[in-house]
């Protein structure tokens, strides 16, 4: 058997097993658990962007009762590993970018840590900066492969002389800013250091990765040190390990015995946790009098750190979506003195799908054709990128699903022309996607603990999305019995190794890992089980990925309302129809969605992270000043999925759907804008100074 | 945050003269703003002065028509009473419109008067700032602008006041009631904020320990027929980009009176006497409109990236009085 024959569980909108929980307060977050006499860690953050401390002077720190220590690149422990420089933190006076830490205080409040840490005089050898990402950069590199382990650069046919003989052609530069990922949980951690282990309570993505690197860079064996994250506050892949968590470490080793807490202002969420790179990203397209792609170029600039090295794949959706004669599509870097850029909710898929559907949008228009059908009318028989079948591929179901749902058919083509007093109306369309993403590795062991009880544990995490609900679903339905005799257990690096939470890739690595453990269970020890009989399996590589392409596919069509006199763009409406294999919680999965479509629209018409160039650290670094969608910008989400069968990507037969929602939004909400007013911004975020003229 | 003293009084006469006996310090009213810039290290006033409970919490019907506001009264309260919202619905358009129903709460009407200016590098003490810290230059000049000033503003300081309901105030004609160590006294709200001048940190021409009891709304018949329009990308919880109070009185197809104040575009709330100058005796119709926001918009200085400001409030403008004749 190789994947789970009858999905009762599966499939049912179960409530949040940890609603109540969280309702009520009760669910602790890591800077929630409680401790007897805990002190405080509060950083001094950088105020150069490039250069060198040559002074720390902490005497008035140091003299203000509760200070327990300065720590400083002088004073603090040694790190046993600091080949990733990002978390070699306190080891050298060297700065790499504007924020980074250069010396921390420990004190009894966290009142006093932040006043103290006020105090800390520091001199630095400054140094000029750069920190301006510009297309027409000298030191533009290829890097040698981009985000995920995709290459760099690829060609098929010969995009040069198809595009030469294109009947219709498009050149356009598409941009996208930087852009934070702000969970409303900062990052957190209460670390404890107590004869040689450390534990750390750690608002994390990813426990056991928490675990490992940590070991490394401080030098320790990893069972000397556990990670519990039981509850975690969002994370959209910046939850993974970065400074702050070795400096809560290492402040944890200069005090030895008291537990450490230290939750990032969030204004520090805006240096050091990562970010979203700014992208530059020009697109060609040629195509036939039938409106057929023959050439297709996507071309990308981004930035990364000077210390470390981020590649965004913003480029690497371009090479699935759609068949065309000739392809190429390529990634630059420029590396500038700036905090490293990372993971961010559908990293290269967000960005470059904008840019993507966007240009679609242009050439469906510069080819006669509807939106809709001009996708549809290129739609490959196979995967561009590998060459390979798709194991299941339903774009065009969710583009029919979608025009049907909102009601797309005898759409005006021309722009600017419906009004309603001063606003004008549009509506815009664009495709989504997002691979399906295998961690192999991860462990499940399930224990019987009578009455008909489960015991299931895996050091899976749940960073809002929902996993501990569908996790004990996908339990249930592979032990064949309910989900509610299902005891899951989550969150601590005492429970079997689980890979990370990113990717969208959870349910698929850790599932996986629960039906293996099951089998293995019901092999073993039959559907009688005595009390504690239990059985451990780990998700290996999946056997049929060298066959298939797997992909999750969506479509989004969006309504934009623009005020002629003023240019501000409201969404009242958008539609999103997903098919992304079996989906495990209908509820928490549109909630997911939801979320993913909200953080587009802010990507749409919000965010930016503002970098004064002069000084080179975001200037907007709070809540009133970056703007993310607030409730009254959200309108109605009409979410939909299409009921699809896939056997080949894990025995749940489900997609990840954690970043698919973001993917498409930004463009179909440009493309309606497009549609409303008759100006094409390809610069996001679209404000009314852009909109204004 | 710096550690500092925190005092009460039994009177306002009290409190004053307990701020006036301090070098720095600062009154502690709703504190939505203050002690966001205070943890912040923005402020680091060395004394607070409660005075939350001392300025009157009541809206009172005056004699001649004029209404008082206390200092006390609360954003929310002040939005919801019933007389605001016949008389001057631009005031209780204009406070709604501002920070969210939890602020709108704890906010005072002295406080949202001076809320500080919402300029990122005022905000962000790693930057020179001249209204921080004086003399250190203005970053704001040649930085990130789009936020900022195009009326008023000098080579020291572009930014503007936040406050929604200053706005509708102004164009009002409120009356800012004072008490300091030297009696009480009252002004035009016109008189309250500065333009920043050689001395950007100065915000208003209070003096030290003066303190705000009142804001007084003077009898206007045609009031009921204004509206605020406030201009920002995000439908809620954001600063005006531009923001627009305005009365119109229409009669036979003439403007017989009007009063017009802008938001967003200068470091006090913008009285637009050029563009009221411009439009009395004028027929109400869109060209007079606009031709008077151009007129009042003839002097904007835009920045480098705020130009859009320009046309933005002129649309605005229009706009906002077109609706206010069609809506007689």
């Amino acid at each position: 058997m190789t994947a789970i024959t009858e999905r009762l569980a599966i499939g049912a909108p179960l409530n949040r097993r940890d609603g109540p929980q969280k309702v009520t307060g009760t669910a602790h977050y890591a800077y929630e658990h409680r401790f007897d006499n805990p002190l405080y860690l509060f950083p001094v953050q950088s105020e150069v962007a490039r250069g060198r401390v040559t002074r720390i002077d902490a005497s008035a720190a140091e003299a203000l009762p509760g200070v327990k220590a300065v720590l400083t690149h002088d004073n603090a422990p040694r790190l046993a590993d600091t080949s990733d420089r990002e978390l070699a933190v306190l080891q050298t006076g060297d700065v790499a970018f504007r924020g980074q830490y250069v010396a921390a205080v420990i004190a009894e409040t966290l009142e006093t840590a932040r006043y103290a840490a006020s105090l800390v005089r520091v001199s630095y050898d400054e140094q000029p900066h750069d920190v301006e990402l510009h297309a027409n950069r000298a030191d533009l590199y290829a890097p040698e492969i981009v985000n995920a382990g995709y290459p760099t650069d690829t060609e098929e046919g010969d995009f040069d002389r198809e595009l030469a003989t294109a009947a219709v052609t498009l050149d356009k530069t598409y941009t996208t800013p930087m852009e934070h990922h702000n969970p409303m949980e900062p990052h957190t951690t209460v670390a404890l250091w107590e004869a040689g282990d450390l534990t750390l309570y750690e608002s994390t993505q990813g426990p056991h990765w928490t675990r490992g690197t940590l070991a490394q860079v401080l030098g320790l064996d990893q069972d000397r040190v556990r990670i519990i994250a039981p509850y975690v506050g969002g994370g959209f892949g910046s939850k993974t390990v970065h400074a702050n968590t070795v400096l809560a470490a290492l402040a944890a080793r200069a005090v030895q015995g008291s537990p450490v807490k230290f939750a990032l202002t969030r204004q520090q969420m805006f240096s050091g946790v990562g970010y979203r790179t700014p992208t530059i990203q020009r697109i060609r397209l040629g195509a036939d009098h039938d409106g057929r792609l023959t050439a297709t170029c996507h071309d990308v600039i981004a930035q990364t750190a000077k210390t470390k090295e981020f590649a965004e794949q913003a480029a690497v959706p371009t090479r699935t979506m759609y068949a065309t004669q000739s392809r190429r599509t390529t990634h630059r870097l420029a590396a500038l003195d700036v905090p490293v850029p990372t993971w961010m909710r559908a990293p290269g898929d967000a960005p470059g799908m904008f840019a993507l559907e966007s240009a679609m949008d242009e050439m469906a228009i510069s080819c006669g054709l509807d939106p809709v059908e001009f996708r549809i009318r290129n739609e490959p028989e196979i995967d561009g990128e590998t060459g390979l079948p798709y194991s299941s591929r339903n774009l065009v179901a969710c583009l029919l699903e979608g025009a049907r749902r909102f009601g797309w058919a005898g759409r005006e083509a021309r722009a600017s022309n419906r009004t309603e007093g001063h606003w004008l109306l549009g509506t815009g369309v664009a495709s989504s996607t997002f691979p399906v993403v295998r961690f192999a590795g991860s462990v499940a062991r399930i224990s019987y603990a009578g009455t008909g009880r489960y015991v299931v544990e895996i050091d899976a995490t749940d960073i809002g999305t929902g996993t501990w609900t569908a996790l004990a679903q996908i339990a249930a339905d592979a032990m064949e019995t309910r989900a509610e005799d299902i005891d899951l257990r989550i969150g601590d690096t005492a429970l079997p190794e689980a890979s990370v939470a990113g990717g969208s890739s959870g349910i698929t690595s850790w599932g996986t890992a629960i039906f293996e453990a099951a089998r293995v269970f019901r092999d073993r020890h039959g559907y009688s089980p005595a009390d504690g009989d239990q059985a451990e399996a780990t998700a290996r590589d999946n056997p049929d990925a060298d066959s298939y392409a797997m992909h999750a596919f969506g479509a989004c069509f969006a309504e934009a309302r623009v005020d002629a006199d003023t240019g501000e763009v409201r969404i009242p409406r958008m539609t999103g129809v997903f098919a992304a294999g079996k989906i495990i919680n209908p509820k928490a999965a549109r909630s997911q969605i939801i979320g993913g479509m909200t953080m587009g629209l802010g990507m749409a018409v919000h965010e930016e992270s503002r970098v004064d160039p002069r000084f080179g650290h975001v200037l907007n670094h709070d809540f009133a000043s970056y703007h993310v969608p607030a409730n009254a910008d959200a309108g109605q989400f009409d979410i939909a999925w299409i009921d699809e069968e896939d056997p080949h990507v894990n025995p749940m037969g489900s997609k990840g759907i954690g970043e698919i929602g973001i993917v498409g939004t930004a463009a179909a909400i440009a493309n309606a804008v497009y549609h409303a007013t008759g100006v094409r911004v390809r610069d996001l975020p679209i404000t009314p100074a852009k909109l204004l003229r | 945050m710096k550690p500092f003293r925190y005092e009460r009084a039994e009177d306002i006469s009290g409190a004053v003269a307990t701020l006036a006996r301090e070098r720095t310090g600062e009154f502690l009213a709703g504190g939505t703003n203050l002690v966001d810039l205070m943890k912040l290290e923005v402020m680091q006033p060395d004394v607070l002065v409660d005075v939350r409970r001392l300025t009157s919490a009541e809206i009172e019907d005056l004699p001649d028509g004029w209404l008082r506001i206390g200092a006390a009264v609360t954003n929310s309260e002040l939005a919801a009473d019933l007389r605001i919202r016949s008389r001057y619905p631009v005031l209780s358009q204009a406070v709604l419109s501002g920070a969210s129903g939890q602020l709108r709460n704890l906010a005072t009407t002295g406080g949202n008067l001076l809320q500080r200016t919402r300029c990122a590098y005022f905000y962000d003490t790693t930057t020179p700032c001249n209204k921080r810290e004086p003399g250190t230059g203005c970053s704001a000049l040649e930085g990130c602008n789009a936020d900022h000033a195009i009326l008023g503003a000098s080579e020291h300081c572009v930014a503007t006041h936040p406050s929604d309901m200053a706005v509708a105030m102004t164009a009002l004609d409120a009356k800012v009631r004072i008490q300091g160590p030297g009696g009480d006294r009252e002004i035009p709200i016109t008189e309250l904020h500065r333009l920043p001048g050689e001395e950007p940190d100065r915000d208003t021409t209070l003096e030290h320990a003066e303190l705000i009891t009142a804001v007084d709304l003077p009898p206007m018949r045609f009031s009921a027929s204004s509206r605020y329009r406030k201009v920002r990308e995000r439908a809620s919880y954001a600063f005006a980009l531009v923001s627009v109070a305005a009365a119109l009185e229409v009669r036979d197809g003439m403007v017989s009176d009007v009063r017009i104040a802008l938001g967003g575009v200068a470091h006090k709330p913008w009285r637009a006497r050029k563009a009221e100058d411009a439009l009395r005796g004028r027929p109400a119709t869109e060209d007079s409109f606009r031709g008077a926001a151009q007129a009042e918009l003839a002097a904007a200085v835009p920045l480098g990236e705020n130009a859009y400001k320009v046309p933005l409030a002129a649309n605005v403008i229009t706009r906002i009085l077109l609706d206010l004749s069609e809506a007689r």
